[in-house]
């Protein structure tokens, strides 16, 4: 038999359409079974006891990347996180640092996407495509394989420190994203088009302490990304002093 | 406000990534999705995607002819061949031209794409990407369409389609931010809202994947087909359902019932594990009906056996699989079976449409899950739903631009603003006090299709799914949700759904108690045998003026393959 046991789910809530209520958090009880996800009990929350709570989900398999929050002072998916892992009987759940609250858990992914963007998140090419595949070694695609692997969760923006003092840097999982680009074997972006994030704001306000790393729930590793970014810069740099030409890919 | 553009695509999965980046350089194209486009249900696809590419040292006398041929076996020679040629002869080019476009796919040594077995392939000619496969041809063409600057409406639900005078004028959408409900104007408008795998209590699907797009079409008058086909996959996790990629066999996973045995020799002893996904599908059940699975609080369950690929192979080819395994059930496939069993995962049915995606009604197009071409007929090869996604999201551009050479279709705004006054009365309704819970509506419809209208079928069981289903479409009318708040109100989006979930449901249960024969994947217990005679057709459902499923039928194109009996 499994045996259920009770817990208490401390929710902060918010409506931005209603701020002069302010944030309060709001206090569930509910029966779970070992094995049950916190996105489970969110569900069955909104379900069975308040209907008006907001929360993202979808996918409830941890690839769609909807639904990141603050699980007990960590930043995770609630689908992927069970609710027995804490050694407490009271989990409580908060929306994503780093953004503006929508609605509860619900925040304003904007400013995350419009980051994106502006890294050129895409294959750039300059050579004409051949009639087959662009070939690639298996150690070339391996090189790209834990950028590849980000699924956009923002888990890593939220846990960044220095989006906490400055909302204009650009972040680790843009810099994750570039990079997979960069390394990318079939990538033929100029040589200077790091030079858009050769500043504070971009990839040299990362302070490096691996924050983004542990947010991670699929185990990329943003800080790589910036430490290679900013070497391929110097790289850049340092040919440009010695007069090379700076538009070789 | 309203919205208008030429061209309005709902959904932002592959399928309507694929049309909106072959439209928006000609038309202004508008994508509508009611999560942002990479949170979409193509994400989650993890084996891989169909193409004669031949880079497999035992494909190399493959051919996009041969895929054809074992697509419309493995359709049990319901799918249209016409239709199966063109996406087949169009795989080739499709997987290059991803490639082209960034899709990082795993490679062979020689650098050429990586292909792997998968069931009911007469050849290894699954192209992947370890096990995320989806995930990286969504975040490919989602670049693709940021490249080209598509204009996107994130988080929007499409409560409703407007059909007046066999004429599409656009949809109304609610913005789930702000709360407010909008007309969007457009003379063409592009389905790509996918499947409807949460009709099922259980199923491998997203939370998302409830089918009112489908539902939505076909209230606002558009034929459904073939809805009684409804694709059980063979292995998922035990519990929370989720999905263990067919690859888990195509790299050479076993299938053990609880002797220990590799129950498929006894079953299709050629083919073993890679027998098509309705055929091992049935054989799992049938291990379990007859006592022979594992017993476990979360259900009754048969291994999927990996241990023996060793654990290099497992963290190349399988990672996401591992991951899944731990995270959720505790398990590392490595040194641990996995317990699994067979769920619903796919809507061979769904809009009518032809091969160039358009439906009966002049502006209105759908194409991949949400829409039956046909391409897979009474059962869908694994590999091919992406395939299906990208080449009907290109040809449906095609087929647009083709359409629209004279100039975008004009729409009509005054019924899109009664249209949306209807709605808006509906929603008011919806948020007054009532005694039904939209959960609780669901949670009874999905036990009823998954133990009556499941892998094995009756006539007694679905008549009783059918009861079910009328009780239920009645208490619906006293749903009520618990805020008139309409931003981010998931309560309310769940209700908004649920009506066209009804829909969905009434007419997979009504096609499947009409077709009295056992092909691909709708199974008879009552009639045992595929019936070419009388059944080699296909079923079309459109809601009669009473609001019930009218069922009428329509041919199924043969070209080069007469049908013969179906063996592995």
């Amino acid at each position: 038999m499994i045996q259920a046991s009770t817990y208490t789910f401390r929710i902060l809530r918010y409506d931005a359409k209603e701020p002069g209520s302010g944030p309060r958090f709001a206090s569930y009880r509910i029966k779970v079974i070992p094995g049950l996800t916190v996105l489970a009990v969110l569900i069955r929350i909104r379900d069975e006891i308040d209907g008006t709570l907001s929360f993202r989900s979808s996918c409830r398999s941890a690839v769609c990347g909807s639904c990141a929050m603050v699980i007990n002072g960590k930043i995770d998916l609630a689908c992927r996180t069970q609710v027995a892992t804490f050694n407490t009987d009271t989990i409580i759940l908060e929306p994503l640092p780093n953004f503006e609250v929508i609605r509860d858990l619900v925040v304003d992914m904007e400013p995350f996407w419009q980051m994106y963007e502006k890294i050129q998140p895409y294959l750039i090419r300059k050579s004409p495509a051949p009639e087959k595949e662009i070939p690639q070694s298996e150690e070339d695609r391996r090189r790209i394989d834990q950028f590849v692997n980000c699924i956009l969760c923002a888990c890593c923006y939220g846990a960044c420190p220095v989006l906490g003092r400055d909302p204009d840097y650009m972040g680790p999982a843009a810099a994750a994203k570039l990079e997979r680009f960069l390394l990318d074997s079939r990538d033929e972006r100029p040589a200077d088009a790091l030079s858009a994030f050769d500043h504070e704001k971009g990839l040299w306000g990362c302070d490096t302490l691996l924050r983004c790393i542990d947010a991670c729930p699929k185990d990329v590793r943003p800080t790589d990304a910036v430490v290679g970014l900013r070497k391929s810069m110097l790289k850049t740099r340092f040919q440009r002093l010695l007069g090379k030409r700076n538009d070789e890919a | 406000m309203i919205v208008e553009h030429d061209i309005l695509i709902v959904g932002g999965g592959l399928t309507g990534l694929r049309a909106a980046v072959g439209l928006c350089d000609r038309f202004s194209v508008g994508l509508v999705s009611k999560v942002y486009p990479i949170r979409s249900h193509s994400i989650a696809a993890q084996g891989g995607i169909n193409a004669a590419l031949t880079n497999n040292p035992d494909s190399r006398d493959d051919s996009w002819e041969k895929h054809t041929f074992d697509t419309i076996k493995g359709s049990d020679y319901l799918a249209d061949q016409d239709a199966v040629e063109i996406m087949c002869r169009e795989a080739v080019p499709i997987v290059y031209e991803m490639e082209h476009w960034g899709c990082p796919f795993s490679r062979f040594p020689d650098g050429s794409i990586a292909q792997r077995p998968f069931g009911g392939a007469g050849y290894p000619r699954t192209c992947f990407s370890a096990d995320v496969t989806g995930h990286v041809l969504l975040n490919t063409l989602y670049e693709r369409a940021v490249a080209k600057g598509v204009k996107i409406y994130p988080e929007w639900f499409v409560t409703s389609l407007c059909i007046e005078d066999g004429q599409c004028h656009g949809i109304v959408a609610l913005d789930t931010r702000s709360g407010e409900l909008i007309p969007v104007r457009a003379g063409t408008t592009f389905f790509g809202t996918g499947g409807y795998g949460r009709v099922y209590q259980h199923s491998t699907n997203a939370l998302i994947n409830t089918g009112s797009g489908i539902g939505i079409a076909y209230k606002a008058g558009a034929p459904l087909k073939d809805m009684e086909f409804v694709q059980f996959h063979p292995t998922s996790l035990i519990g929370t359902n989720i999905l263990m990629t067919e690859g888990c066999r195509g790299e050479g996973g076993y299938l053990l019932n609880n002797q220990g045995e590799r129950f498929m020799q006894r079953y299709v002893p050629t083919a073993m594990e890679l027998a098509p996904r309705d055929i091992v599908s049935r054989c799992i059940q049938t291990e379990i009906n007859e006592g022979r699975g594992f017993d476990h609080p979360l259900g009754t369950y048969i291994q999927l056996d990996l241990r023996h690929l060793g654990e290099k192979k497992i963290l190349e080819r399988l990672p996401g699989i591992r991951n899944i395994c731990i995270d959720f059930i505790g398990i590392d496939p490595v040194r641990e079976p996995i317990p699994i069993m067979p769920c619903q995962h796919y809507s061979m049915g769904g809009i009518d449409v032809n091969e160039r995606c358009a439906s009966e009604v002049s502006g209105f197009y759908a194409g991949g899950e949400c829409a039956c071409v046909s391409v897979h007929g009474a059962n869908r090869l694994g590999g091919n739903s992406l395939l299906e996604t990208i080449v009907f999201g290109k040809l449906a551009a095609k087929a647009i631009l083709e359409d629209l050479a004279g100039g975008a279709r004009k729409a009509e705004e005054k019924p899109l603003l009664k249209l949306r006054d209807e709605v808006e009365k509906k929603i008011r309704k919806l948020t007054e006090p009532g005694k039904e819970k939209p959960y609780k509506l669901h949670a009874e419809i999905g036990v009823a299709m998954s133990e009556q209208v499941g892998i094995f079928r009756t006539r007694e069981e679905m008549d009783q799914a059918l009861a079910k289903l009328i009780e239920v479409k009645q208490r619906y009318r006293d749903v009520g949700v618990s805020s008139p708040a309409r931003h981010m109100n998931y309560e309310l989006i769940n209700a908004l759904e649920l009506e066209y979930m009804l829909e969905v449901a009434h007419t997979i249960i009504l096609g499947a108690i009409l077709r009295e024969e056992s092909r691909g994947a709708h199974f008879r217990r009552d009639f045992t045998t595929r019936n070419d005679q009388d059944w080699l057709k296909h079923t079309i459902a459109r809601m009669g003026p009473d609001g019930e499923p009218v069922l009428s039928f329509k041919d199924v194109v043969i070209t080069r393959f007469q049908p013969m009996e179906r063996k592995y």
